[in-house]
């Protein structure tokens, strides 16, 4: 119980893989394409939180600097991916990801 | 300033970022998925300032929360269709996925426990009065290269997003 | 524990800095108390001033010159009957009045009224600000939706669209600002609130006159985005009555119609107060360096006191000016009365010791009271935008103007750096 009570670097770690777990189980398992894009989030996320999680344990600042250059990217992915969607969404009247298939055979 | 109840507020944060994961992945309506992710990104901030990273929680409330999930509730305004939400939630190749899920759990238990002893104690309370001044000093010094092709990047998906949303290219 | 009551009072810093969640607690209790006076206050002012503007009187019923309307205001929206539209999405619409208030009111935790009169002083001060503020689109834009009516969701869609194109354009002014701070011997700048009013200090300018007119195109920059975050005249079109009914806040009445009203005053103050923070000097008194000493702030102190005595007194004139009919005598003996409360006040603010803690508040406050009278002002004299040139003007003459200010504020201050400490 006391090892629960003094919060060191891999509670953090390990709040962050479950948040990631959460997320694959997110992309992996749902139809709707806004629910895919918005668990994606959710994996970046949690990668942020490790990254800044070392950041501290190292006494650097890179890890933080480093996350700030995910949530840019993270930014630029969602507006593309959303105008993908859009775009989609235009041509096939739903949003379900199991009618992406106008390539199969 | 000297940190307060440390283990009340990471247990109390982490419960609530849970909580709206799990209810992101699990609602049938998307605005109320969008709903709780605003509340992790939320808490995920203030964990941000537990661990003495003022700066990028600040970036993460007006980025994330207050600029991405604005994105995320127009777009689902635009597509949300009544027909959507009253379909199955969960796509043909869940069994498969939940599998994958597992696995890779079963990989991060068992890192995490094999290798509890390689993650040293945090270093000394960093000071956090400077935070923005030195993060600025590494941003424009050392990744600067970085920086740039940030923004280069940012001008692609602006550009990018508005060609594939336009009715007529 | 009324030592640790007692220490606070001898410290030099904000509660929050000083970890003292007693004081902490008794900060957030008074800021809360007088922002919801002075929303009261707004919303009579607002009226009343409108009509001395088209040349009418305005509420004059209720109590002496409608000075208690806003209370009757309050009664009848909380007794109002809570309507929800029958195909609502009931969360969504119960949690949007909650959000936008949240992110108005949160936004007090970092205002400076004095130098140690802020609830907490937060590093990324600015920052904060800023993106708190933000959060309260995320409310407009699920009230719109989850009213499930087309009004609401148009309106809510063009505010929320407003609100986020002007922030960019708030963004760059303020950063222009902040960069003005960076000019002392270190060459760091800072973010926190109480920090850029001290930089001001030190540097004997307001940040408004500085680099002239570069400080004055940002002032205005920051000035016009702030109307249109607020979505207030001339920028009101998506809760205009003429225009869309009400917009987003079409469909909600009572009490949760109340919230959002609350929730735009609040804001109005909030940004008025960055703006007062940023280019305005904040709690600082006309001429802190150049007429110091104690004569000299011995006599800006007796301001607060002298603004009460002047209130009192035109509350005196106008009771002599009452009509001097039987029925008018309540409302005569309540004028009166209104005066001599207002008189007390104005004697108490001369006692030095009095004064002298609340001097600062009293700066800060009249410079925020001055914004609120240009929002009235702007809302009884400018015509409305329309939608298609309120955009065109947040994007293509807002953003450039408001770069072209932040690269050409760079130089100038490279180039004060280079030239002065070499």
């Amino acid at each position: 119980m006391e090892s629960m009570l003094h919060i060191t670097t891999l509670h953090y770690l390990v709040l962050g893989a479950a948040l990631f777990l959460l997320g694959v189980i997110g992309v992996l398992t749902r139809r709707n394409v806004v629910i895919v894009l918005m668990s994606i989030e959710l994996i970046l996320n949690a990668v942020n939180l490790n990254l800044v999680a070392f950041s501290r344990m190292w006494g650097g600042l890179h890890g933080q600097v480093f996350a700030i250059f995910v949530i840019t990217d993270a930014a630029a992915e969602a507006a593309v991916g959303l105008g993908i969607l859009i775009a989609f969404f235009r041509n096939k009247e739903t949003v379900n990801i199991d009618e992406v298939n106008l390539l199969k055979w | 300033m000297a940190p307060v109840a440390t283990p009340f507020f990471f247990y109390l944060l982490s419960g609530i970022m849970l909580i709206g994961g799990v209810l992101v992945i699990t609602r049938k309506n998307p605005v109320h998925s969008a709903l709780a992710l605003i509340v992790t990104l939320l808490a995920q901030a203030s964990i941000y300032l537990m661990l003495y990273a003022p700066f990028v929680a600040g970036v993460q409330i007006i980025l994330y929360a207050g600029g991405i999930m604005v994105l995320f509730l127009f777009v689902i305004m635009l597509v949300s269709v009544d027909r959507v939400q009253r379909e199955r939630q969960f796509n043909s190749q869940w069994v498969v996925g939940i599998i994958a899920a597992t696995a890779l759990g079963g990989l991060f238990m068992a890192v995490y426990t094999k290798g509890k002893d390689i993650f040293p104690e945090h270093a000394l309370p960093m000071v956090e009065n400077d935070n923005t001044q030195q993060i600025a000093m590494k941003l424009y010094g050392q990744y600067m290269f970085a920086f740039e092709i940030a923004s280069l990047l940012l001008l692609v998906a602006i550009i990018g997003a508005v060609v594939m949303a336009k009715k007529r290219i | 524990m009324f030592a640790y009551i007692k220490s606070y009072l001898s410290s030099a810093q904000t509660p929050g800095a000083a970890g003292n969640m007693f004081w902490v607690l008794v900060y957030i209790l008074v800021i809360f108390t007088g922002l919801a006076i002075a929303v009261m206050l707004m919303t009579w002012l607002e009226r009343k001033v409108l009509a001395h503007m088209q040349v009418r009187l305005g509420p004059m019923r209720v109590g002496p010159h409608g000075l208690l309307q806003p209370i009757a205001d309050s009664l009848k929206l909380l007794l109002k009957e809570d309507i929800m539209p029958a195909e609502a999405d009931a969360f969504v619409f119960w949690i949007a009045p909650f959000i936008v208030v949240l992110a108005a009111f949160t936004v007090f935790v970092v205002i400076p009224f004095g130098p140690t009169h802020a609830i907490t002083d937060m590093n990324i001060g600015i920052l904060f600000m800023l993106g708190v503020s933000s959060l309260s689109v995320l409310g407009i834009v699920m009230a719109g939706w989850a009213s499930n009516s087309h009004y609401p969701l148009i309106g809510a869609l063009r505010s929320s669209a407003q609100m986020v194109s002007y922030e960019v354009a708030m963004g760059l002014a303020v950063v222009s600002a902040i960069l003005m701070t960076s000019l002392n011997a270190e060459g760091t700048g800072t973010l926190s609130m109480i920090g850029i009013v001290q930089a001001q200090l030190a540097q004997h300018e307001w940040f408004i006159f500085k680099f002239f007119p570069l400080g004055l195109i940002a002032f205005f920059i920051f000035a016009v985005a702030m109307i249109a975050e607020t979505n207030r005249a001339p920028f009101d079109l998506a809760e205009a009555e003429s225009e869309l009914t009400a917009g987003f806040h079409t469909e909600y009445s009572g009490f949760r119609w109340s919230l959002f009203f609350l929730s735009e005053y609040t804001a109005m103050i909030a940004v008025s107060s960055i703006a007062v923070t940023l280019w305005l000097g904040g709690w600082l008194r006309p001429f802190p360096n150049l007429l110091s000493g104690p004569t000299w702030d011995r006599a800006f102190s007796l301001f607060p006191g002298i603004a009460f005595l002047f209130l009192a007194a035109m509350c005196f004139f106008n009771t002599a000016r009452m009509p001097k009919h039987p029925l008018f005598r309540i409302q005569t003996i309540g004028l009166a009365v209104f005066g001599i409360v207002l008189g007390l006040i104005g004697l108490i603010l001369f006692i030095p010791a009095v004064s002298m803690r609340v001097q600062d508040i009293f700066w800060f406050s009249a410079k925020v009271g001055g914004f609120m009278y240009l929002y009235i002002w702007y809302r009884g004299t400018f015509p409305r935008y329309r939608f298609d040139q309120l955009m065109q003007m947040g994007w293509k003459v807002l953003l450039p103007l408001g770069l072209g200010v932040l690269i050409l504020t760079a130089g100038v201050a490279l180039l004060q750096q280079k030239l002065w400490h070499p």
